[in-house]
């Protein structure tokens, strides 16, 4: 009990407890505060999956070999597919879902609007505009799922090709070629950057974390917000105008 | 000082409003706001119209009654001051000022610039208290000491005057602020360590019954709260929450 | 005698209350259950009653006219609450309490009330504390204590400058408590129009939706008053813009005796009138004249120039300056109290001496302790040969630290920087002692009607001392009235509901309806606040600060004339249905006027100057208020006969056994 007055950087397990019981989480996502921590771990789980994902497509610019050689393992290691897979895309839904269902609510609490609301004087554009930058980000993930995760699939489950440790590089790179598909991933990069620029720094609050390192953890996440999808933005344009000459 | 007011007037609850146009001149820089409308008022009585109904008592900052959205922001452009303090010099000759009732859904205007926000009331009313009986048996005021650091956060926590600036501030109409500012208090002190479970669990269960909105950390809150209190609180009571939650 | 029985029970002082408390009756716990109790205003003095009377086990409504009981006016208080703890080993106790209470109201007030509130004044803030009221602390995690308004001791709780705030919301917490027991029934946005009075008895009372318009009968086996104070009828005062005397008047005007209305505390440090807009005035803190040297310049042009925008005070030579207080006080100086300090800035400006364009203004300057703290600071931190620049700079952070909230909130108001010129204060209306009259159990001369607070006029005599007005508001709210009206419902037990279709209430209600109607039949020819505002210039200009026999009389005929004018030609737009803000100003109003005659009228029989009341015919040739303990060793309660002109004196003759009578003097 007593620890819990001290602010503390591990807010507490208490969230170990919702995914481990069921019955627990339908009762706590009635709840706002409930609602704020799924957002925020889903969230915390998507900008970790980020991270990783940033790491392996970096190789293609760094190391091709590599690149092929993560790719590989991670579109046949068993526990990634049947296990990781499942569960991001889930992160994927529910962070989704709860956003949706969040705006929602969100607007039938003030049901008459008012007739001039100034809201860029109290707050960022990126902290009132979540659902827009998160909803092109989702988007860009119906591309990007078309582009890559369809293609997988395809490949590997309907038309059971046989294993090819190399073809990881040149299929990505080859994605880039167009014009207009780079433009969009730029795009998409830059409002995932507006949106986790908000959203990182957020979740710590929503789980109870704020105190002296909040600062610090706020210049942290800022840091990211910029530098990953700054990253992913230089990957696009990187392939696009390296092209594999045939 | 000439001003461009347009103004919300709506008959009752009942009735759906609209914003009318008022010009009115005279107006000095050390007026207060409330003055401005004070002026309106006895020219409208004057020429036998309705004078614009808006709450307000102290005239000092420390009630809460009084409420606003000035140009789109509750208690207008001033930061750390409530609308009667907030000044005409804020303002200049021939600005155009919009004047609407806090909006939210749990706040129904009953009329012109009034809301109900006895919301606010029931959610106190579920938990924000001690449970102690007035029999002055109670233990020596200084039977137990508390942390002086402890002691000013709660006195921090507990200075909000419940005036509704946070809901009519924030995007999602939420009242996290508001709440989070009495569970801070309890949570503070020993005092209110007892009920501690109970009570935050009874507060954000009868703020979400009350219809008011998710929190989604904007810190507009924090920014238009005439008495600065800090967005920390939201951060403990979400941690007192859980920690609740967990224990069942 | 007269007919008023204070019923202060025999027996030594120190052993009243307990003697008392153990020979009243008390009502089983199963019998309270099916006894109502109204209790009117909710601020400390009826929360905390509201609160107690309801965990006892009484079914208990609440009713006031702000959104929400949090919002009473107690919670403007900003310095502190009194308490006899002797936390600090400065040799505080009861007694001393007791004493400097009764010193401070000059000699006005009942012993063994003062004494009783003393005596649970340490109560209050066990209890405070037990509900998690968060007084500011020392570092060692014990409350500190501030001394404050001239006692010799250090006695003062506080929680920043919002004690009135924190102690409100304690109040406010504990009704909580009871409204989610369903032990109390709140009606916010409700006045009280009327108390209805069956067989001599209080027994409900009438009021106002003030949303609906609706007008409701509420009845009960007692109703309990706790409305606070009347310093709105002088319009301008630092009270809330919805203040006002309507419960306790028209409570006099069924039988409740109203005792000395003329006992108004003028509080000297107030942010100045800025012009005829002004709606209320704003209190800044007395701590301010610790430091602060209050002048006005000595050649009339000078003024007049300064008024003018002509010549800044900071232009000004020391040789032109007059602090008058130092040189009339020479011992006390700016530490006069505050009844003195007050007065004295009325003197000068009414001389022509006033320094904002109002000409109602001194100044209070804080330049000389700047040089002196940056000196200091200066020595201590061991700079030699520090300049001009260098101690201004130093001296000004330890005014900061000491007064940086008090002296922002000034800029907001005024915008004008307090460490570069000197700030403008003028005296302001701040509370009134006198109230309507109860006996030791807080009961009013209308059997089963109480009233607790501001609104009584029990423990302050003649002035109020500072971080009082809280302790006798919790003390009368948790303590006192919650075992006091025990006895009088101990004969009620067996009375059952009090119906609402009794013939009494059946008038009464016809009664409150013929009234609004004649509100709203007026001619139309002024809004209220027209009204309100010449009400108030006649008892700020005639029956303030200093009052003579002359303009007493003035101000009865013309608030006289000025109450017949209002009736005839008062403009309420709107309707009685619904919500109507003019038409809730225009009765409390229309009841301001009548209280301001009987103000006046009190002010003018007692000849002599104590406290809150100088007169001045009665004063020494220095100047100084001349007390007359032979002739008015009393508290005055006047009996409503129709008007305020007919009301009819009766006289509490104060004893005092325990403390002497002398005279104060602060030269």
């Amino acid at each position: 009990m007593q620890s819990l007055l001290k602010p503390s950087l591990c807010p507490n397990f208490a969230f170990i407890h919702i995914n481990s019981n069921l019955s627990i989480m339908s009762g706590l996502i009635k709840s706002s505060i409930a609602r704020k921590v799924v957002m925020a771990l889903s969230g915390l789980f998507l900008v970790f999956f980020l991270a990783q994902h940033f790491t392996i497509n970096i190789t293609s610019v760094l190391a091709p070999d590599t690149f092929n050689e993560w790719s590989h393992f991670m579109g046949y290691n068993g526990l990634v597919q049947f296990i990781l897979q499942p569960v991001l895309i889930a992160g994927v839904i529910v962070h989704f879902v709860m956003g949706i269902k969040l705006e929602l609510q969100n607007n039938k609490a003030r049901a008459i609007k008012y007739k001039k609301y100034n809201g860029s004087a109290n707050a960022s554009w990126m902290s009132r505009n979540m659902i827009i930058t998160g909803l092109v980000v989702l988007a860009f993930l119906g591309l990007h799922i078309y582009d890559f995760w369809i293609h997988e699939m395809t490949y590997k489950y309907l038309e059971a090709n046989p294993e090819d440790p190399t073809r990881y590089y040149a299929e990505t790179v080859e994605k880039f070629e167009p014009f207009w598909r780079t433009v969009l991933y730029v795009i998409s990069f830059v409002l995932l950057a507006l949106h986790l620029w908000h959203g990182f720094a957020s979740s710590f609050q929503s789980m109870g974390v704020n105190n002296k390192y909040s600062p610090s953890i706020r210049v942290f996440t800022q840091i990211y917000a910029i530098v990953i999808p700054l990253g992913f933005i230089f990957i696009a344009l990187y392939h696009h105008f390296n092209p594999i000459t045939h | 000082m000439k001003l461009n007011l347009k103004i919300w007037r709506q008959k009752d609850a009942k009735s759906s409003g609209e914003l009318i146009d008022y010009a009115l001149n005279g107006i000095e820089g050390d007026m207060s706001f409330l003055e401005m409308l004070d002026v309106l008022n006895e020219e409208l009585i004057n020429k036998g119209e309705e004078p614009v109904e808006f709450d307000h008592d102290c005239r000092e900052g420390i009630c809460g009654t009084c409420s606003l959205q000035i140009n789109g922001e509750p208690h207008g452009p001033d930061r750390l001051v409530t609308t009667c303090q907030l000044h005409m010099r804020k303002f200049n000759d021939g600005d155009t000022i919009v004047i609407e009732p806090f909006r939210a859904t749990a706040f129904p205007v009953i009329k012109d610039l009034i809301v109900d926000r006895s919301s606010f009331d029931r959610i106190q009313q579920s938990g924000g208290y001690i449970s102690v009986n007035t029999s002055g048996n109670t233990v020596d005021a200084n039977a137990i000491p508390i942390d002086k650091h402890d002691a000013d956060k709660a006195m921090d926590a507990a200075t909000c005057i419940g005036c509704g600036a946070c809901v009519a501030a924030c995007k999602n109409a939420s009242a996290m602020l508001f709440t989070s500012a009495k569970v801070s208090q309890f949570a503070l002190l020993p005092q209110g360590q007892i009920e501690a479970t109970e009570r935050v669990q009874s507060m954000v269960r009868q703020m979400d019954l009350e219809g008011f909105g998710n929190c989604t950390n904007t810190g507009a809150c924090e920014i238009e709260c005439p008495k600065g209190i800090s967005l920390e609180n939201i951060a403990r009571m979400n941690r007192e929450y859980l920690s609740a939650t967990s224990k069942g | 005698m007269g007919i008023l029985d204070s019923k202060v029970p025999s027996g030594p002082l120190a052993n009243k209350w307990t003697q008392h408390k153990n020979d009243i009756n008390l009502v089983n716990p199963a019998n309270k259950r099916n006894i109502d109790i109204i209790v009117v205003g909710t601020g400390l003095a009826g929360g905390a009653a509201a609160a107690t009377l309801a965990e006892l086990g009484y079914n208990v409504k609440t009713f006031c006219y702000q959104d929400s009981p949090r919002r009473a006016h107690s919670i403007a208080a900003q310095g502190g609450i009194n308490a006899a703890k002797n936390y600090q080993g400065d040799g505080d106790s009861n007694y001393r309490l007791f004493y400097d209470t009764i010193k401070g109201g000059d000699y006005r007030s009942r012993e063994a009330n003062v004494y009783r509130l003393a005596e649970v004044s340490g109560n209050i803030i066990d209890q405070c504390v037990a509900q998690g009221v968060p007084f500011a602390r020392e570092y060692g995690g014990l409350l500190d204590n501030r001394s404050f308004g001239g006692v010799l001791v250090s006695r003062t709780f506080y929680a920043k400058g919002q004690t009135g705030q924190q102690l409100l919301l304690g109040c406010y917490a504990a009704m909580n408590r009871q409204i989610n027991r369903g032990k109390i029934k709140p009606f916010n946005r409700h006045e009280m129009m009327d108390l209805v009075l069956v067989d001599g008895k209080a027994r409900g009372i009438i009021a106002r939706d003030l949303v609906t318009g609706q007008i409701e009968r509420h009845s009960a086996h007692a109703v309990v008053l706790a409305t606070g104070g009347y310093g709105n009828v002088f319009f301008l005062s630092t009270n809330a813009m919805g203040s006002n005397v309507m419960a306790a008047w028209r409570a006099h005007r069924r039988g409740a005796f109203f005792a000395n209305p003329c006992y108004t505390q003028i509080h000297p440090t107030c942010i100045p009138v800025s012009g005829d807009h002004q709606s209320k005035l704003t209190l800044m803190s007395e701590s301010l004249r610790n430091d602060g040297r209050i002048w006005v310049p000595k050649r009339l042009d000078d003024a007049k120039a300064i008024r003018e925008g002509k010549l800044t005070p900071i232009q000004l030579k020391e040789e032109d300056r007059d602090y008058y207080l130092e040189r009339r006080y020479p011992a006390f100086g700016n530490l006069v109290p505050r009844d003195v300090a007050s007065r004295a800035a009325k003197e000068r400006c009414d001389a022509g001496f006033g320094v904002n364009k109002t000409g109602e203004a001194v100044y209070l300057d804080f330049a000389t302790a700047i040089q002196r703290y940056g000196k200091e600071q200066a020595l201590t931190h061991g700079i030699k040969n520090a300049d001009d620049k260098e101690i201004i700079k130093l001296g000004k952070e330890v005014i900061e630290a000491k007064y940086g909230n008090l002296f922002q909130m000034y800029e907001k108001i005024v915008d004008q920087n307090p460490y570069e010129t000197p700030m403008m204060i003028y005296p302001a209306v701040h509370y009134t002692m006198g109230g309507l009259w109860v006996d030791y159990n807080l009961q009013t001369t209308i059997e089963g009607c109480y009233c607790a607070g501001e609104a009584n006029f029990s423990d302050h005599g003649a002035n109020r001392l500072g971080a009082s007005a809280l302790m006798q508001g919790l003390a009368d709210g948790y303590f006192v009235l919650p075992y006091t009206i025990g006895d009088y419902l101990s004969k009620d037990i067996r009375t059952g509901t009090i119906p609402t279709d009794s013939p009494e209430f059946d008038a009464a209600e016809n009664a409150v309806t013929g009234r609004l109607e004649k509100l709203m039949g007026g001619k139309g020819l002024h809004s209220v606040d027209h009204y309100h505002k010449k009400l108030g210039k006649i008892m700020w200009n005639k029956c303030g600060m200093a009052r003579n026999a002359k303009e007493l009389q003035e101000a009865i005929t013309e608030i006289s004339t000025l109450r017949a004018d209002f009736w005839e030609n008062v403009k309420i737009p709107g309707k009685m249905e619904g919500m109507n803000q003019e038409l809730e100003k225009a009765g409390r109003v229309a009841d301001f006027l009548e209280l301001g005659e009987l103000f006046a009228k009190d002010a003018l029989h007692r000849n002599e100057s104590c406290g809150g009341h100088f007169r001045e015919e009665y004063q020494t040739p220095e100047g100084e208020a001349l007390r007359d303990d032979i002739n008015f060793k009393y508290a005055a309660a006047w009996e409503f006969k129709g008007e305020p002109k007919d009301a009819v004196l009766h006289k509490e003759d104060l004893v005092y056994e325990n403390i002497e009578l002398k005279t104060r003097s602060y030269k």
